[in-house]
């Protein structure tokens, strides 16, 4: 009852791989897509954590935000436009002069991307040292502890956004091969979506802290 | 093998079913006002979920037979209409029975759940704990002590954490282990849980409910007959979890306000 | 929108040489689903061990379970199962099933293997990144295994982990302090590892599917295994930040989900404010569509593989597809189905009631196709082919109960009793069984080019087959009795006649467990030793049915197959039977209407 028969048509046989670099796909993008879902999801579930701690029980305590957390904001909306101004630049680079690698000065913009990024995620560590310096510690209160664990939470979120551009930096530094421009956009739009949370974290602790 | 098959099927559906049927296992008597209600939903499920069991499960039977049939330029032929008639007839017969269920069921729940208490209910305040329930009335005063949870003390029987030095309404409160009721007098149980969740589940009454700590949770139901029945708690609290349980003891009126005379007097 | 691209090619990689990049650290999908398989096999070996240690106490709890106290001095001393331990076994049991057997098996596992290969891509989108899953699952499992062997031993507060149970600490009791806290980190590490394994799945599907492989002309198993995909990046991402908050709540002191006010071993918790309930909810929020991850997989592979067996297309292929669709959206507004007893407003349990009724409406519309693909079939009556007439026996019984369940007022009485436990072994965790059991016996000629033995597959599947109704079935009567779960012991009056009913599940049990060994022989012999596989064995349409048994290492030796077809191409005149393959070219002036 079990038939077993030989194949309609043979598979094709192993032939050597061609030594041509491969067109690059567009995966790196729907993969930061996906990254951006999921992550917004855990926001949205921490979101309603928060509102639904806040109203069960009287002890919430209400607290200034460290001011310089508005400056660290505007430090990261900073290095949006420059990662930004940097993808545009060398996409519109490649596209000119074919798959050729961009010459160090245009990654000039990128360097200063991941300066404004690690200093951000110090500023926020400086955020916390102050809060800390108030008596407000994780444990305090439920809304010290939402703002910890908010701000850690993007920190290590954005903090994997820098070692992804890292990677894209080291491509665009290797003298082989076309730009990897899918790479690039998709380091750029995490870090976009990057700004978009923590600008939305900031208005959340605003009004809720 | 498909005869083998659908035979076998046959005789584990046939068999599941049987003892369904002839309810060899079965839900104890039930001895609560809203219970007959639950049953009757329940039986009624029963059997439309039964019907649909045999139904499915003799179906494939029957095919799985079918299809094991060898003969010579016997064709494949495709399921009468397609799969039209299959989506037709499940979005309208399970849709017609969910419909059924959903609003016949709605309203079993709303009558149990969903009405508030009656104002004449005998009100009892039930705190569970790892691993037992205590039961409090009000005493002669009719109103409660307030609870405080640091002066819960499991040595001194405190186990509602009463403060009678400075509380005048706890002196008379009545602490018991056993859930005393009179029949057919409505009762309103307030849940607290001392330390994590419990629940109240006592199979004869039809009443099942989480205890959980921070909230405090009215349960009522009135008991139709007098006798003794186990109380049971039905969420995972920690290792002595299957040995936590108490009774409820339904008393004709006149012997319960005895039972609660020579309560009061002993405080 | 891939028809008019150059196929996508990921592997820029060439094939490894050493032996750990080609069998340990590998980036290979094959390797891969093969590890998460493998996994698997170790978790589900576990879990049912430990599930015959459960049922032998709960038969006969006076009797020592010999060279048990060496396993466990604390938890097992002279052979006897403490009630703690009890609680440990089944947490552990319920943890290993759930999370790293019907996740990482029937998803992750054929998943990884057959997905690539099925949409003619080479590798996954992001091979490190599913490098880096499984590992993290990996990780995951040593650190809960490792709970077996601290002090206090595993956790004990269900694999639902309730808290403040779960969140106290060790004054809840043994288990409850470290070896709970593993289990946070191992669920929390385990949520990221499916995160990345989702991620990967989607874009692979979306992005690198190979000439002519529209949405529409892929394989139900990739479909279903899509969708879980999706299921899979919401339901993981909710789970993950809910075990941090717990973490939180042990480790540093937070008050997420302790409120004030709780007394335990005498000491007052130095907590305030927090909500058990929100630990249910978000706990549930991704708990019910996990049990969707753990079958929607075992719907794609018995569609996938009924047709092959019936000879014939699967009824309704759109149909199916959409009821997936269906099926996951709706998967999503259920959860508070399992809290209608928790002391959540007595009005959303009609709320949630509804849409678990409807999600019915689906589940029965995919049953019926699959009973209508079997009218009139020539069905060949291989161990795949029976495992997947079981897998829709075991469905229907299970999910038929549910019609009970969903309903508010008879969950009031049911709740918490074995009729619950019996309902969702059969339709998540035997039914999910016997969807991974079709899917070894279909596809490991391919992955090993051998294929298994048919006479020691047909045992395993009718000793199977019936020892499941065995179990199982007489689980939804201890339940109608009112037996509650979760018990270590049955001192009740009204729980200690049904002991002997306890000893016959338990027997059949052993003896359902017993049967398992003739599968593990068999899989494992051959694996090695079995005979060998030609490419397409099964007369299947699918891509890797085009490739050779088992695939190179690029999938299909640098030549990306292009597809002229759907899958469900039986029964029709094809060039070497009655059927054609999706990667057959189309020859000039031929009729290959469908039946």
């Amino acid at each position: 009852m079990l038939t077993v028969t030989s194949p309609p048509s043979s598979p094709p046989r192993v032939s050597p791989p061609t030594a041509t670099q491969p067109p690059e796909s567009k995966a790196a993008e729907t993969g930061v897509w996906m990254g951006i879902a999921t992550i917004s999801m855990s926001f949205a579930a921490l979101t309603s954590a928060m509102v639904v701690r806040q109203s069960g029980a009287p002890d919430w305590q209400h607290f200034q935000l460290p001011p310089i957390l508005y400056f660290n904001t505007l430090i990261l909306l900073m290095s949006s436009l420059t990662l930004e101004s940097a993808r545009r630049r060398i996409t519109a680079a490649a596209g000119q002069v074919g798959s050729l690698v961009p010459p160090v000065q245009r990654l000039a913009e990128l360097y200063l991307t991941l300066t404004l990024g690690l200093l951000f995620v110090m500023g926020q560590v400086v955020a916390w040292r102050q809060l800390a310096a108030q008596g407000l510690f994780l444990a305090t209160s439920p809304s010290s502890a939402f703002f910890y664990l908010f701000t850690a939470l993007h920190g290590l979120h954005l903090l994997g956004g820098l070692v992804g551009l890292l990677y894209v930096l080291h491509r665009l530094r290797q003298a082989t091969g076309p730009v990897p421009r899918t790479a690039l956009g998709a380091a750029t739009l995490y870090w976009h979506f990057m700004d978009v949370l923590w600008v939305y974290l900031l208005a959340l602790l605003t009004i809720r802290v | 093998m498909g005869k083998l098959f659908a035979i076998v099927l046959t005789i584990i559906t046939v068999v599941s079913t049987a003892i369904f049927v002839m309810r060899v296992w079965w839900l104890p008597a039930d001895v609560s006002a809203h219970g007959p209600w639950i049953d009757h939903q329940l039986v009624e499920t029963m059997v439309a979920a039964g019907v649909l069991f045999v139904l499915s499960q003799l179906a494939l039977a029957l095919f799985v037979w079918k299809s094991g049939d060898r003969r010579e330029g016997r064709k494949i032929t495709v399921f009468p209409g397609g799969a039209v008639p299959i989506v037709v007839l499940a979005i309208v017969l399970v849709g017609a029975e969910i419909l059924a269920l959903t609003f016949v069921g709605s309203k079993v729940w709303a009558s149990i759940y969903q009405t508030p208490p009656d104002p004449n209910s005998l009100q009892i305040d039930v705190q569970a704990e790892q691993f037992a329930f205590y039961f409090r009335y009000p005493g002669p005063d009719g109103r409660f002590g307030s609870s405080h949870p640091e002066l819960i003390n499991e040595a001194t029987e405190n186990y509602f954490g009463l403060d009678p030095a400075n509380d005048t309404t706890a002196r008379d409160d009545i602490v018991v282990p056993t859930l005393t009721i009179p029949v057919n007098r409505p009762i309103l149980l307030t849940l607290h849980a001392k330390d994590v969740n419990h629940a109240f589940y006592v199979p004869e009454l039809r009443i099942q409910q989480d205890f959980v700590p921070g909230l405090v949770i009215p349960l009522h139901f009135t008991a139709t007959e007098t006798g003794k029945h186990e109380i049971v708690c039905t969420q995972l609290c920690g290792l002595g979890h299957y040995n936590m349980r108490a009774y409820v003891e339904v008393m004709r009126q006149d012997q319960f306000d005895q039972w609660l005379k020579g309560k009061a007097a002993q405080q | 929108m891939h028809d008019t691209a150059a196929p996508a090619v990921v592997h820029h990689h060439a094939p490894p040489q050493g032996f750990l990049r080609k069998h340990v650290f590998s980036l290979d999908h094959k390797v891969i689903g093969k590890q998460y398989l493998d996994l698997a096999l170790v978790a589900v070996c576990t879990g049912m061990v430990l599930s015959w240690l459960m049922r032998l106490h709960l038969a006969w709890p006076t009797q020592p379970i010999p060279g048990l106290e060496k396993l466990s001095p604390n938890g097992a001393a002279g052979g006897l199962i403490t009630p703690e331990y009890y609680l440990s076994l089944m947490t552990m049991h319920g943890t290993i099933m759930v999370f790293f057997v019907l996740t990482t098996a029937p998803f992750a596992g054929f998943g990884n293997y057959f997905l690539p290969i099925q949409v003619g891509a080479q590798d996954m989108a992001f091979p490190r990144i599913n490098m880096t899953s499984f590992w993290l699952t990996f990780v995951a499992f040593l650190v809960l295994i490792a709970s077996f062997f601290i002090h206090d031993g595993p956790a004990l507060s269900g694999w639902t982990a309730y808290a403040p149970l779960s969140a106290v600490g060790k004054d809840a009791g043994p288990g409850q302090g470290l070896g709970q806290t593993l289990w946070a980190v191992s669920i929390a590490i385990f949520c990221i590892a499916q995160l990345l394994g989702s991620l990967n799945f989607i874009a692979t599907t979306l992005d690198l599917r190979t000439k002519g492989m529209s949405l529409a002309r892929m394989p139900f198993s990739t479909w279903s295994w899509f969708i879980t995909a999706v299921i899979g990046l919401i339901a993981f991402a909710v789970l993950m930040p809910a075990c941090i908050l717990l973490i939180l709540d042990r480790v540093a002191g937070t008050s997420f989900f302790i409120p004030a006010g709780l007394v335990i071993s005498d000491r007052l918790q130095p907590h305030a404010g927090g909500s058990p309930l929100l630990w249910q909810h978000l706990f549930w929020f991704f708990g019910h569509p996990e049990v969707y991850i753990a079958i929607l997989p075992g719907f794609g592979i018995v569609s996938h593989i009924l047709p092959v067996f019936a000879r014939k297309p699967l009824l309704g292929p759109r149909v199916l597809i959409g009821c997936l669709i269906a099926i996951a959206f709706l998967s999503y507004t259920v959860w508070g189905h399992h809290m209608f007893v928790s002391g959540m407003n007595p009005f959303s349990a009609v709320l949630f009631s509804v849409p678990t009724l409807v999600i019915t409406i689906p589940a029965a519309i995919v049953t019926m196709l699959w009973i209508g693909t079997i009218y009139g079939a020539k069905l060949r009556f291989t161990t795949p082919a029976l495992f997947c007439l079981g897998f829709v026996s075991v469905f229907v019984s299970g999910g038929i109960s549910g019609f009970l369940l969903a309903q508010p007022s008879i969950d009031t009485y049911l709740h918490a009793t074995y009729f619950v436990v019996g309902h969702f072994h059969f339709v998540m965790g035997v039914a999910a069984m016997f969807g991974i059991f079709a899917a070894t016996y279909f596809w490991l000629p391919k992955m090993f080019g051998r294929m298994m033995n048919e006479t020691l597959g047909k045992w395993h599947f009718w000793l199977t087959f019936i020892g499941v109704y065995c179990v199982f079935m007489p689980m939804h009567y201890l339940g109608l009795a009112g037996n509650v779960r979760r018990y270590a012991e049955f001192t009740d009056d009204y729980l200690k006649p049904l002991i002997p009913l306890h000893r016959f599940i338990t027997i059949a049990a052993l003896f359902t467990g017993a049967a398992q060994l003739i599968f593990l022989f068999n899989l494992i012999r051959s694996r090695f030793r079995g005979p060998k596989a030609p490419d397409n064995p099964w007369e299947a349409t699918s891509l890797e049915w085009s490739t050779t048994s088992p695939p190179p290492f690029d999938n299909f030796g640098g030549r990306p197959p292009v597809v002229h077809r759907g899958p469900n191409e039986y029964g029709v005149q094809g060039p070497a039977g009655d059927y054609v393959m999706q990667a057959a070219p189309e020859p000039a002036g031929r009729a290959d209407q469908p039946c």
